[in-house]
């Protein structure tokens, strides 16, 4: 169950051809990529930095796979999550769930995604032309993740 | 009560620190407590504190509520809500 924080952009079909490599059991692979928008809440978007928690970062994601992994029949659960400066465009964070159906990948890919939102101690600084500025936490991310509950 | 005190994104540029040791007094006994014991120490945790919404806390680094008891030697981490993803 790899979770990786890392400042280095990471390749999705490698990702995902070592989690299914030997593994016949594997018959659904559902990913999600997170990317840098060039807009935010009406302004331009430079670049974003991203600050995190070093030690508590990778625990509370290790947390959120044990959590998929008991609510759902999975093969393995991989997150990788970038910190530093990033420019629009650029991949931010991947997950990847396998799976010996579809329905339990795709479920616990959002899953994931929902709680990391809202539990993963990381924060994202944009740049604009006004500045830059701490971007604020949605009320729809609190509210996806109360949806499973 | 020593503690290592951690703050992070917002916060942490807010205060113009990331991290102080302490030696809280023995009627500090949860996070709540902490955060009112630091913010009455005057400038910058007063301000801090009152500008910045929603401020969380990590004990131990894992997240938890406001009435959650400190321990000796606990690593408590204040910070805004977290906007990763």
């Amino acid at each position: 169950m790899p979770v990786r924080v890392q400042h280095e952009d990471f390749d999705v079909g490698a990702e995902i051809a070592a989690m299914r490599s030997n593994n016949p059991r594997i018959g659904a692979v559902a990913s999600f990529i997170g990317i840098v928008r060039d807009s935010n809440e009406g302004a331009a978007v430079g670049s974003i930095t991203l600050e995190h928690y070093p030690g508590m970062t990778e625990k509370s994601l290790r947390a959120i796979c044990e959590q998929a992994k008991a609510r759902w029949t999975l093969d393995d659960v991989l997150i990788v999550h970038r910190v530093g400066t990033l420019a629009p465009a650029d991949q931010i964070v991947l997950v990847v769930t396998t799976s010996s159906h579809r329905g339990e990948a795709f479920s616990a890919c959002q899953f994931v995604m929902d709680y990391l939102k809202t539990e993963a101690p990381f924060w994202k600084k944009e740049t604009t032309e006004d500045g830059m500025r701490w971007v604020d936490a949605r009320d729809s991310d609190a509210q996806a993740r109360e949806k499973w509950k | 009560m020593k503690l290592r005190v951690l703050y992070f994104a917002a916060l942490r540029e807010r205060l113009g620190r990331s991290e102080e040791s302490l030696d809280a007094p023995n009627d500090v006994a949860n996070v709540a407590q902490l955060r009112d014991w630091l913010a009455q120490r005057g400038e910058p945790w007063a301000g801090a504190f009152a500008e910045i919404r929603r401020v969380r806390a990590a004990v131990d680094q894992t997240m938890v509520d406001e009435r959650h008891a400190l321990h000796d030697g606990a690593e408590v981490a204040f910070f805004p809500p977290v906007t990763g993803g």
